[in-house]
């Protein structure tokens, strides 16, 4: 009986603590798995340097941070979610819908994609047309849209090895594949003039053929990673023969491991994507909940010191790790000092 | 001769065909036994074998022991030794003071690589150093003016070059660590500056960035996993055994207690993350409950551990001989004196290996938490129960997930590290639930 009475006991506390005050006194941000280490090397010096406690940082997909961050406002939602790719309308909708109507973008810097194979591996110089015709299902030949048929990267390109195609690019669900798409896929389907074959047979219809250009084989070549980049990395260490998709700063900690490719001629770097000449990036975002600013401590410090030069600099510790700088970062510093929600989506 | 072959079917002595076959069919099932057992150790050891081979080097770690002059014109201009304003001197500071005095400490020695830039000697310290130097200075300002003796983390490349997992060959191509590098460690490891030692710190610190994976460690996560199971064993062992003795001795058999039995045992197959999605919808958007907070991934894994410990219970009650009952009920004992001072005790042995093993099950279990917000990066302890319960905080499991996710490839070793931990909380839930099996057990 004596069991019995403590147990009840034991619950009515936990009863009580539950419905007891639930301030919360830490920023709580979710999202994109690219920011994920930024944020939280951010997080780290910003829990060690202020008299506030450590962010907590969350993964899961910038699609699912921004959802989270649309949920409403109060204590339980999220303050920041991080993002890889843009906000969409649908976002701003949902937000609108839950009384989140104030939302300050901020954009940290740019992530650089390159393409890796084995450190022992043949050196490759790929251009966007080389990547179309190594992948897409349909390619053109002779002036007319054939199945691919190609089978080495000679096939593609007599100037690459003659190395058979194997490919590991991200799934679908991941921010970077859209990427992909558009940087490589949809423009090497513009220079290989596939865009324009594809747009004649859809009767013109500019839309629908730019959607034919992102059909893949589906031949085995071509395979999607939903895992992360580190799964990549144990996949090409068992397929001498592949070639990768990859972060830069994931690729900036595994220089001894990868052979990096230039693309256009451009080899990636912080400095030629910061310069815009390497021609595969994409800006990093995070996304505030201004009606929280004021009431979560610490919140607007957090924000102000991710943006500051200490940090997401060209000399800070984000651009050691591979991010590339902002170079209109004083405009950023200056939004977010004047807590400036973004406007419509243009 | 047919005589003799009459005779010699049946005797004894020979075996005839139809022995010899089934004798053959009972060989050959036991060399089928001993395959699968084989195959079973066989994984096992494998698995063993490359967790243990490649985490146990998580356990020790390579640290610089410095001697540091802590500047009073640089930590505290004011000279108030006042720590709010010692505060306003930033990691930053603290990591060129710990760079200016590596690089003193060389040159005194005669060590100093001719031609190296400070900062490629400061980088064989790591960048936890700093906030470790601060946070000592702060809680005690008095060591301000003098030199105090440090032990800092080496940088996660220097350390893996002690391991084994960087070589002079590939620092060569690694963007972030030079074979220059790499040889003044060796001459710093030869002078007794550095060396490897146990690493509290894994089990007992926090969890780190990408930028100092030597510094990362689980115990955020183990304190998480604690009250996480505390929260488990408070709701579900009550809960659990007053639901199964009430079905097992008082509930009337009828179709409704079929359906609920059906549900219990529908329940105990549900996937983990179902539960998980309830715990989103129920407890934190309709509760309010904190995201992250051990309280909300207690609750998932009570209910995801209810029926487990449901079956177990009820099993352990069925297996109360009916003549024990029969004897308390026939010298005018009530149903509820039998059941709590007869039947329950005789049951407890079962009950408490089913709890463990639930336990044990909720222990290793990540999808849920990956609904709830715990699969974080998160720094901060949380406090001490039952305010800590409401504190974001990790889980041992998810930290093993998050480590494998991250690019530096000294986070391979420290997710095989929290593997290994993770294994020796479960051996010795198990072991506990075996050795209370031994103990109280009774025979009839």
């Amino acid at each position: 009986m004596k069991t019995v009475k403590l147990t009840v006991s034991a619950l009515a506390i936990i009863a009580a603590s539950t419905s007891g005050a639930l301030a919360r006194d830490q920023i709580q941000s979710a999202g994109s798995s690219t920011v994920l280490p930024y944020a939280t090397i951010v997080a780290e010096a910003f829990g060690e340097n202020f008299d506030f406690p450590t962010p907590v940082v969350e993964s899961g997909g910038s699609g699912a941070g921004r959802k989270k961050l649309c949920e409403g406002v109060g204590e339980n939602t999220i303050d920041i979610a991080n993002s890889s790719s843009r906000i969409k309308q649908s976002d701003i909708d949902t937000c609108a819908a839950n009384g989140v109507t104030e939302i300050m973008e901020v954009r940290i810097g740019y992530d650089g994609i390159v393409f890796a194979s084995d450190i022992n591996g043949a050196e490759f110089a790929f251009t966007p047309a080389d990547w179309y015709n190594a992948l897409a299902a349909e390619v053109v030949k002779d002036g007319a849209l054939v199945a691919n048929a190609n089978k080495t990267w000679a096939d593609v390109n007599a100037a690459l090895p003659a190395q058979d195609i194997l490919a590991f690019i991200p799934g679908t669900k991941h921010g970077t594949r859209e990427v992909f798409d558009t940087k490589v896929i949809e423009a090497g389907c513009e220079a290989t003039g596939a865009l324009e074959l594809f747009v004649a047979a859809a009767g013109g219809d500019e839309k629908e053929g730019a959607k034919k250009c992102m059909n893949l084989r589906t031949d085995g070549v071509s395979v999607d990673i939903d895992g992360d980049y580190t799964e990549t990395l144990s996949r090409i260490d068992a397929n001498k023969n592949a070639i990768g998709v990859f972060g830069l700063s994931f690729y900036q900690n595994n220089t001894d491991k990868l052979r990096v490719a230039t693309m256009d001629g451009i080899v990636p770097s912080t400095e030629t994507i910061a310069k815009g000449e390497y021609p595969v990036s994409r800006p990093l975002y995070f996304y505030v909940k201004n009606a929280h600013l004021g009431v979560i401590p610490g919140l607007k410090e957090y924000i102000e010191f991710f943006v500051s030069d200490d940090m997401a600099g060209p000399n800070g510790p984000l651009a050691a790790y591979g991010l590339v700088s902002d170079p209109e970062l004083a405009a950023t510093q200056a939004m977010v000092a004047a807590e400036t929600p973004m406007g419509p989506l243009k | 001769m047919t005589a003799e072959a009459t005779n010699m079917r049946s005797s004894l002595y020979k075996t005839d065909a139809r022995t010899k076959r089934r004798n053959a069919a009972e060989a050959r099932f036991r060399v089928y036994g001993m395959m699968a057992v084989g195959f079973g150790v066989l994984a096992l050891v494998v698995l063993l074998s490359t967790v243990l081979g490649s985490g146990f080097s998580a356990f020790r770690q390579t640290f610089v022991t410095l001697n540091v002059p802590l500047d009073a014109q640089v930590l505290d201009k004011q000279g108030n030794r006042n720590p709010a304003e010692m505060a306003k001197v930033t990691t930053i500071g603290y990591g060129n003071l710990l760079q200016a005095a590596l690089v003193a400490e060389l040159t005194e020695k005669g060590m100093h690589p001719e031609g190296m830039k400070a900062k490629d000697i400061g980088g064989l310290i790591s960048k936890e150093a700093p906030a470790q130097l601060r946070n000592m200075v702060l809680a005690n300002p008095d060591l301000i003016g003098q030199t105090v003796t440090f032990d800092a983390y080496a940088n996660g490349r220097i350390d893996g070059y002690f391991k084994g997992r960087v070589t002079m060959e590939s620092a060569a191509l690694d963007s972030n660590v030079s074979p220059e590098q790499l040889q003044l460690a060796d001459a710093m490891r030869a002078n007794d500056m550095m060396a490897m030692k146990f690493n509290w710190g894994f089990i007992f610190g926090p969890d780190a960035s990408e930028l100092r994976p030597e510094a990362a460690g689980l115990g955020v996560a183990i304190l998480g996993s604690a009250y996480m199971m505390l929260i488990v064993l408070v709701l579900s062992l009550p809960l659990g055994v007053a639901a199964s003795i009430y079905l097992e001795e008082f509930a009337p058999k009828n179709r409704f207690t079929d359906l609920i039995e059906v549900n219990i045992s529908n329940l105990a197959a549900v996937p983990s993350i179902v539960f998980g999605i309830l715990g989103l919808a129920v407890f934190i958007n309709f509760a309010g409950l904190p995201q992250s907070s051990p309280i909300v991934g207690g609750l998932v894994l009570t209910l995801m551990t209810l029926p487990t410990i449901i079956i177990a219970t009820r099993a352990a009650l069925k297996a109360v001989p009916p003549s024990i009952k029969d004897a308390a009920l026939g010298i005018g004992a009530s149903k509820m004196q039998t059941v709590f001072h007869h039947v329950l005790p005789l049951a407890m042995p079962g009950i408490l290996t089913g709890t463990i093993i639930g336990l044990a099950q909720a222990l290793g279990e990540t999808a849920p938490l990956l609904l709830i917000g715990m699969v974080a990066f998160v720094r901060d302890y949380p406090a001490a129960p039952p305010e800590g319960f409401m504190d974001p905080a990790a889980a041992l499991p998810v930290q093993v997930y998050n480590f494998t996710q991250r690019a530096d490839p000294a986070f391979i070793e420290r997710a095989s590290g929290a593997i290994i931990v993770l294994m020796v909380f479960l051996l010795v839930m198990n072991l506990m639930a075996i050795i209370l099996r031994r103990r109280f057990e009774r025979r009839w």
